[in-house]
C-alpha cells in the first residue's frame, strides 16, 4: 500500500496470524482479546444504526467508522481512569469502550443538543472544525504537567490522547499543537487515525511522506501501526501513553486504516475512489482478522459469534426505541448558558423570547 | 490608597495582584516572559512567579490561544496575551469557533474563564498590522466577553474582574495610552466592568466613546466648553454586552449623542449603539445619532493616520451637526 512503511507496527497479520515484532508486544490475554473482538463487533453495530437512523430521518448527519474499529478499541484500551481523550467526530468506538452513553451520544447528530454527553471530564466535546482540538488537549496536557501529575514520582500519573484525522494533518492548528507539545514536552499522545481519505481527497495530497515521518521534524517520535490490527494499535498506544505519563513528552502515532464507508451520510465516495481500492482494504478488515485467530485459537466458537450477533441486535432495537425520548434543549436553557455568568443584555432579549413565545402559545 | 500609574503599570500591577490572589491564573504570549512583553504589561512577572505561570509561548496566535482552552479545561484561568492587534486573526478561529461556544455547546459543562489581552488601536506612528481595531468582530461573537479600558484605575481593576470572570473576556488596551499617567486607587470599591460610566457631565449632546477615543472626547468637551457648549462624554468600558443603562440615562437628558470609535465605521459598535437609540429614545432625541469613526479602509500609513482617526476637530464638526439639526 502506498504510504505504509516497511517499519509499520503489526502483531497479527490480515490473514489472522500473530506475528513478532522487535519492540512492540502485545502483553494482554486472549480474554481481553475476545473483548476487544466484542467491542468492535457492537461498534460496527452501533455505526450500522446510526447510518440508518440517518436514512430515516432520525439523525441529521452521520460520519460512519466502518473499518477504523480496530484503531479505536484498540488505542481506547490503552486509556487509564487518569487519562483524558479528545476526540474529533469520528471516534464513536472510543466513547463507546469509555462508557459514553450511546443514546446521549447521538444527541449531537439528531440536533437535540450541542453533544453534552454527561461524561465530558473523561471523553471530551466533539470537534467539528478540522484539528482545533489538537490545542486543546496540548493545553490539557500542560496543564496536567503544571499540576504536578506527571512523571515517576507522580502517584497517579496521567496523559492526554487526542485524535485526528489525514486530513487534519495539514490544518496549522495541528501543526502548531506539535510544535507547543514538543516545546513544554506536554504528555500528550497525537492518535492520528490515517484512514487515506479526507473526504474526498487522497492522503497523496495532504502529504508526500509517512505521516509518521513527520514527528520527528517536531522533536518526538512518530510510529505508524497497522491501524486494523488492534493487538498492534493497543501495543503502541500502551507504550505512547507510558511515555507520557513518565514524563517523556509527546508521541505521535499513525495508525494507517481506511474508511470503508463514507465520509459522512452526505458523502458519496463512487465519484472520487476505485471500488479496487476499497475490496482490497476489505481483505485486511480489522473483525475478521481477529475473529480467525480467536477461533483458530479455540478462544471463540460458532455459538459465540451466535450469542454475539444477538447482543448486536440487540442494541440496535434498544437504540431504536431511545432515539425518540432524547429531550430536545430549549431555548430558554440556551439563552442561560451562553454564558457562565449573567449578561444583562442577553437577559433582555430571553425576556422578549419568553413573551413572544407565550403570545404564541396564547393566540 | 492612592497613587499614580501609566496605564501599562497599573496593568502590570492588575496582572500580579491576580496572579498572587489565585494560583490558577497563568500568563502565556509571545515575548511576556524575560523581556516583559513588547509593552512591558508582564514586565518582572516571570522572575516572580517562575516560566510555569508566566510562560513565553512559541510564535503561534492559534496555539496561544488553543493552549489556552485545554488549560481552562483543566481547571486554569489562562491570561493571554495577543501582541498587536493585528495579528489575533490566526487565533480568530480558536477564539471564535471554540472559546466563544464551548459553555453553550456543553450544556454549560465547559466554562471557558480565559482573558484575550488586545493592544489595540492607532496613533502610535506604528507599521501596519500594529494600529488596528477590531473589537466589532469580537462583540459581534456571542458568547463571548469584551471590554475596554481608558484610564489607569479602569486598567488596574478591570483587568482583575475580567480574570475574575467566568466568561470569556476580551479585553481591549488602547496602546496609545499605555503611557498616559492617572490615578489608581488601590482601595475604594471598583465599578462593575460590565458597566459604563460617565466621564463628564453635560447637557447639550453626549458623546459615547471607548478606550483610545475616551481622552480624545474629553479633549473635545473642554474645547466645545469654551465655546458654551456643554458635552457629556460616556465611557462606555463594556463593548459586549454594552450597558444601555447608563447609555440611555445620559441620551434622554441630552437628547443628542454622538458615537466615536477609531474602528471603521460601516457596522462598527457605532452602527449598534445609533440603532438602539433610535429604537428606544425615538421620541425623546432632537437629533439623529451620529458616528465619527474611521474611514472605511484599511488602517492607513502613520504620515497620513492623523487624518483617518476622529479628531477633536472632527468630533465638535459632529457636534455642530447635531445642534443645527
Amino acid at each position: 500500500m502506498r504510504g505504509q512503511s516497511h517499519d509499520m507496527v503489526q502483531l497479527l497479520t490480515p490473514e489472522g496470524q500473530r506475528v513478532q515484532n522487535s519492540d512492540f508486544e502485545f502483553t494482554g490475554t486472549t480474554d481481553e482479546l475476545v473483548g476487544y473482538l466484542r467491542d468492535m463487533i457492537l461498534a460496527r453495530r452501533f455505526d450500522a444504526e446510526a447510518t440508518a437512523l440517518q436514512r430515516h430521518g432520525e439523525l441529521g448527519l452521520w460520519p460512519p467508522l466502518l473499518g477504523q474499529e480496530a484503531a479505536q478499541v484498540g488505542s481506547a484500551h490503552a486509556v487509564r481512569p487518569a487519562d483524558v481523550v479528545f476526540p474529533s467526530y469520528r471516534e464513536h468506538a472510543v466513547a463507546m469502550v469509555l462508557g459514553v452513553p450511546l443514546t446521549n451520544f447521538l444527541s449531537l447528530f439528531r440536533g437535540t443538543d450541542g453533544g453534552n454527553w454527561g461524561n465530558l471530564d473523561k471523553f471530551k466535546n466533539y470537534q467539528i472544525v478540522i484539528g482545533c482540538q489538537a490545542l486543546h488537549a496540548t493545553g490539557y496536557a500542560m496543564g496536567l504537567q503544571f499540576d504536578g501529575v506527571v512523571g515517576p514520582d507522580a502517584e497517579d500519573p496521567a496523559a492526554v490522547i487526542v485524535y485526528h484525522g489525514d486530513g487534519a494533518s495539514s490544518q496549522g492548528d495541528v501543526n502548531e499543537a506539535y510544535v507547543f507539545a514538543a516545546s513544554y514536552n506536554a504528555p500528550v499522545v497525537f492518535f492520528c487515525q490515517n484512514n487515506q481519505w479526507a473526504i474526498s481527497e487522497p492522503i497523496a495530497l495532504q502529504s508526500r511522506i509517512p505521516l509518521y515521518e513527520r514527528a520527528r521534524g517536531f522533536g518526538f517520535p512518530g510510529v505508524q501501526v497497522d491501524g486494523n490490527d488492534v493487538l498492534a494499535v493497543k501495543a503502541v498506544t500502551d507504550w505512547a501513553m507510558d511515555r507520557a505519563r513518565n514524563g517523556e513528552g509527546p508521541t505521535f502515532i499513525e495508525a494507517f486504516t481506511y474508511r470503508m464507508g463514507a465520509h459522512t451520510t452526505s458523502d458519496d465516495p463512487t465519484k472520487y475512489r476505485a471500488y479496487a481500492d476499497e475490496e482490497a482494504w476489505r481483505g485486511r478488515d480489522p473483525i475478521s482478522r481477529l475473529t480467525t485467530y480467536l477461533r483458530n485459537e479455540g478462544a471463540i466458537d460458532d455459538a459465540w459469534l451466535a450469542a454475539m450477533d444477538d447482543e448486536a441486535k440487540q442494541l440496535g432495537v434498544d437504540l431504536r426505541a431511545a432515539i425518540p425520548t432524547l429531550e430536545s434543549v430549549t431555548m430558554d436553557g440556551l439563552f442561560q448558558t451562553v454564558y457562565a455568568e449573567e449578561s444583562v443584555a442577553l437577559e433582555a432579549q430571553r425576556r422578549e423570547y419568553l413573551s413572544y413565545a407565550a403570545a404564541g402559545e396564547d393566540a | 490608597m492612592t497613587e499614580t500609574l501609566t496605564m501599562a503599570k497599573a496593568l502590570n500591577r492588575g496582572l500580579r495582584r491576580a496572579l498572587q490572589a489565585d494560583p490558577k491564573v497563568l500568563l502565556a504570549g509571545e515575548d511576556i516572559g524575560k523581556l516583559g512583553g513588547v509593552f512591558r504589561i508582564t514586565e518582572n512577572l516571570q522572575a516572580e512567579f517562575g516560566e510555569n505561570r508566566v510562560i513565553d509561548s512559541p510564535l503561534a496566535e492559534s496555539g496561544i490561544v488553543g493552549t489556552a482552552i485545554g488549560l481552562a479545561m483543566r481547571g486554569y484561568r489562562p491570561v493571554v496575551e495577543m501582541q498587536f492587534d493585528g495579528f489575533v486573526f490566526p487565533a480568530f478561529s480558536q477564539i471564535v469557533t471554540q472559546v466563544a461556544k464551548l459553555h453553550m455547546r456543553t450544556g454549560g459543562q465547559t466554562p471557558m474563564p480565559m482573558v484575550i489581552r488586545i493592544p489595540y488601536g492607532g496613533g502610535i506612528g506604528a507599521i501596519e498590522h500594529h494600529s488596528e481595531s477590531p473589537e466589532a468582530y469580537f462583540a459581534h461573537t456571542p458568547g463571548l466577553k469584551v471590554v475596554t479600558c481608558s484610564n489607569s484605575n479602569d486598567a488596574y481593576w478591570m483587568i482583575q474582574q475580567a480574570i475574575q470572570s467566568d466568561d470569556p473576556v476580551v479585553f481591549f488596551e488602547p496602546k496609545r495610552r499605555y503611557h498616559t499617567k492617572s490615578t489608581v486607587n488601590f482601595s475604594a470599591r471598583p465599578q462593575p466592568m460590565h458597566q459604563a460610566s460617565i466621564t463628564r457631565y453635560g447637557t447639550d449632546a453626549t458623546l459615547l466613546c471607548y478606550g483610545p477615543m475616551v481622552k480624545t472626547c474629553l479633549d473635545a468637551a473642554t474645547v466645545a466648553a469654551e465655546e458654551g457648549t456643554s458635552l457629556e462624554v460616556v465611557d462606555l468600558r463594556t463593548l459586549s454586552p454594552v450597558d444601555w443603562v447608563t447609555i440611555m440615562s445620559s441620551v434622554r437628558r441630552t437628547k443628542r449623542a454622538i458615537v466615536v470609535h477609531e474602528a471603521p465605521l460601516t457596522l462598527g459598535l457605532g452602527a449598534e449603539i445609533a440603532a438602539k437609540l433610535h429604537q428606544d429614545l425615538f421620541y425623546v432625541m432632537e437629533s439623529p445619532v451620529l458616528r465619527v469613526a474611521g474611514y472605511d479602509m484599511p488602517y492607513p500609513p502613520s504620515r497620513v493616520e492623523e487624518e483617518y482617526l476622529p479628531s477633536v476637530d472632527r468630533i465638535l464638526d459632529a457636534v455642530d451637526q447635531s445642534l443645527a439639526y
